[in-house]
């Protein structure tokens, strides 16, 4: 049996009560919605690019704990990243919460591992990976919403 | 009923309600979720069976499975006795005057669906009026929107109030001769708010309208006569009754039934096929086109006989001490806010907590057996007008007991120290 408390880890209560990179950003070049129409989920995630980097980046909307501690986790972890290292920690990412990878390294993860409680509930996962999503589809095309249906 | 407010105070109702006794009717209640006794309190979402109903459908799959309508042979016409037996206990449950005028379909959903299709579209054009209200489930709002796009007709919308009860001075304001359909819920399943629908039959029948009662939340909890509402048309879910699921029942006034063209072709709903020219059966089969849900129509049957042993005045009344009990159990929670607070009410209880996603207090809940539904329960109009983005609701039938309400405070007690950090 699992215990709630490796889901809402004290890293994710508090994420969700003072989330990191909330609200809109200034001079943002990219800007996506990403929406989980089952839940009410709604994220909206701005960036700023420059010389192939995630030179800033932040978030702001309304969701449960699990999404908004995601969001503030990830904008705090992609800060400088490259493209393509945000498309590798995505990846790890994916692995890490739907479970693929039996035996996650969590410490490659640093903070984001307090998410990785989140492959035990499986109707949960759609909450921890929408601004990822989002994030990933902010970077790879030019789609201005995201659905996770 | 409940008085509202904070200082909601409980007192011990009156029932003599043996719950332990229908408790051992419902095989899934003993079992367990998380290693805690099941709590479910998502009635609204749909209802648990009660071994009488899982028994009917068994005992038709395993002693006269058969076609209905068609088969000379011994079991076709048990099983067409069966479902039409079924059919009747329908009638009876609902008061209506004939039969002929109980068309089995999939559920709620489709019996709106097929007046829409078949009613409006045949007699709405542009300019005419369709009224529903604030509070309507998503399957009283789309159907509207399909057929105001098919025909040029105008939706309307009928307002609630904070205590998400109908503002019938509005509806009489929306109320014109260009009004052609209302559409009404008759018990809201995201407020628990009871709409005084008689009233608002009335004044659509003053302007010549035609009603239809969405009575999927109604059923359970109170007994409904189309005679003495004289609406046009009513229709329920068998699965939120305690009936298997895929099987529902549209009411409708034989006059109008006999006017409608019908809803889809195929075999059972014709007298006679050529090329040339089909001609479409009699009431209700015109309806009722392919084979049935027959397994399901005499689940539902069963499940109409299990009610009615109980009593729904009897289910009523200990469901509205439950309600009582329940919200003066939720009002001491710190930081809790009731979605839904009319005086007249069914045992739905809405709610959001301070600085917790209900999403939240549903995962948390559920690790103490407390199964509860989060989200916009399908009435997301409803959500934007309380500015919710989502609510927990605990919906009550007549097998919860005031233990597992003590079990649902105690887990969102729980959820509000989890997030406390
Ligand atoms: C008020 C109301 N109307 C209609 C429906 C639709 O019922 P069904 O999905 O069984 O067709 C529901 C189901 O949640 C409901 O609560």
């Amino acid at each position: 049996m699992f215990d709630l408390k490796d889901l809402y880890q004290e890293v994710i209560v508090d994420h969700n009560r003072s989330p990191r990179n909330f609200g809109k950003l200034a001079g943002a070049d990219r800007m996506l919605e990403g929406f989980n129409p089952l839940c009410g989920d709604r994220l909206t995630l701005y960036l700023k690019l420059a010389d192939g980097r995630i030179a800033d980046i932040s978030f702001d909307g309304t969701g449960c704990a699990i999404s908004i501690a995601s969001a503030s986790l990830m904008t705090d972890a992609m800060k400088g990243k490259t493209t393509a290292e945000a498309e590798t920690i995505f990846n790890q990412f994916h692995e890490l919460v739907t479970a693929t990878r039996a035996d996650p390294d969590l410490e490659k993860f640093g903070k984001l591992a307090a998410l990785a409680g989140v492959r035990e509930y499986p109707t949960r996962v759609k909450c921890a990976t929408l601004c990822w999503h989002t994030l990933h589809t902010a970077l790879t095309s030019d789609q201005t919403t995201v659905t996770t249906e | 009923m409940t008085s509202k407010g904070t200082a909601a105070r409980y007192q011990a109702g009156p029932p003599a309600f043996d719950v332990e006794a229908v408790r051992a009717d419902f095989p899934i209640l003993s079992r367990q979720v998380h290693g805690k006794p099941l709590v479910y309190l998502d009635n609204a979402a749909t209802s648990q069976k009660p071994a009488q109903v899982i028994e009917a459908v068994d005992h038709y799959y395993r002693h006269y499975n058969a076609n209905i309508h068609r088969g000379v042979h011994t079991l076709s016409a048990e099983a067409t006795a069966a479902y039409e037996a079924a059919r009747h206990k329908v009638r009876d449950f609902l008061n209506a005057g004939s039969d002929k005028e109980i068309i089995f379909v999939r559920g709620a959903t489709e019996a709106i669906n097929l007046v829409a299709q078949t009613f409006g579209r045949s007699t709405l054009k542009g300019g005419d009026e369709i009224i529903i209200s604030t509070m309507e489930h998503h399957s009283n709002i789309v159907p509207w929107q399909l057929l105001c796009e098919q025909t040029g007709a105008v939706l309307r919308v009928i307002p609630i109030n904070d205590k998400g009860e109908l503002i019938m001075e509005a509806y009489e304001k929306l109320l014109s001769e260009r009004t052609r359909i209302v559409s009404i819920v008759h018990i809201s399943n995201a407020l628990g708010t009871v709409v005084p629908v008689k009233a608002v039959i009335e004044k659509a029948h003053q302007r010549g309208a035609v009603v239809l009662v969405d009575g999927a939340q109604a059923v359970p909890h109170a007994s409904c006569d189309v005679q003495a509402l004289d609406c046009d048309f009513y229709v329920f879910s068998s699965h939120k009754l305690f009936g298997p699921t895929g099987v529902g029942a549209l009411y409708g006034k034989q006059r109008l039934l006999e006017q409608m063209p019908p809803y889809q072709g195929g075999g059972d709903m014709i007298k006679m096929v050529t090329f040339a020219r089909t001609e479409y059966n009699d009431l209700p089969y015109k309806f009722e086109a392919g084979t049935p849900n027959i397994a399901g129509a005499i689940g539902l049957g069963a499940a109409l006989d299990y009610v009615n042993r109980i009593g729904l005045a009897a289910i009523a009344g200990y469901e509205q001490d439950l309600l009582a009990y329940g919200t003066a159990a939720l009002q001491e929670v710190p930081g809790l806010r009731l979605i839904g607070t009319a005086p007249d009410k069914a045992s739905i209880l809405s709610f959001v907590l301070d600085g917790i996603h209900p999403h939240d207090i549903g995962t948390i809940l559920d690790h103490e057996g407390v199964a509860i539904r989060t989200g916009h329960h399908c009435a997301m109009p409803v959500m934007d007008f309380f500015r919710v983005p989502a609510t927990a609701r605990a919906s009550l039938a007549f097998y919860n007991t005031h233990a597992e309400i003590d079990t649902l405070v105690r887990a969102v007690f729980n959820a509000r120290k989890i997030f406390a950090k």
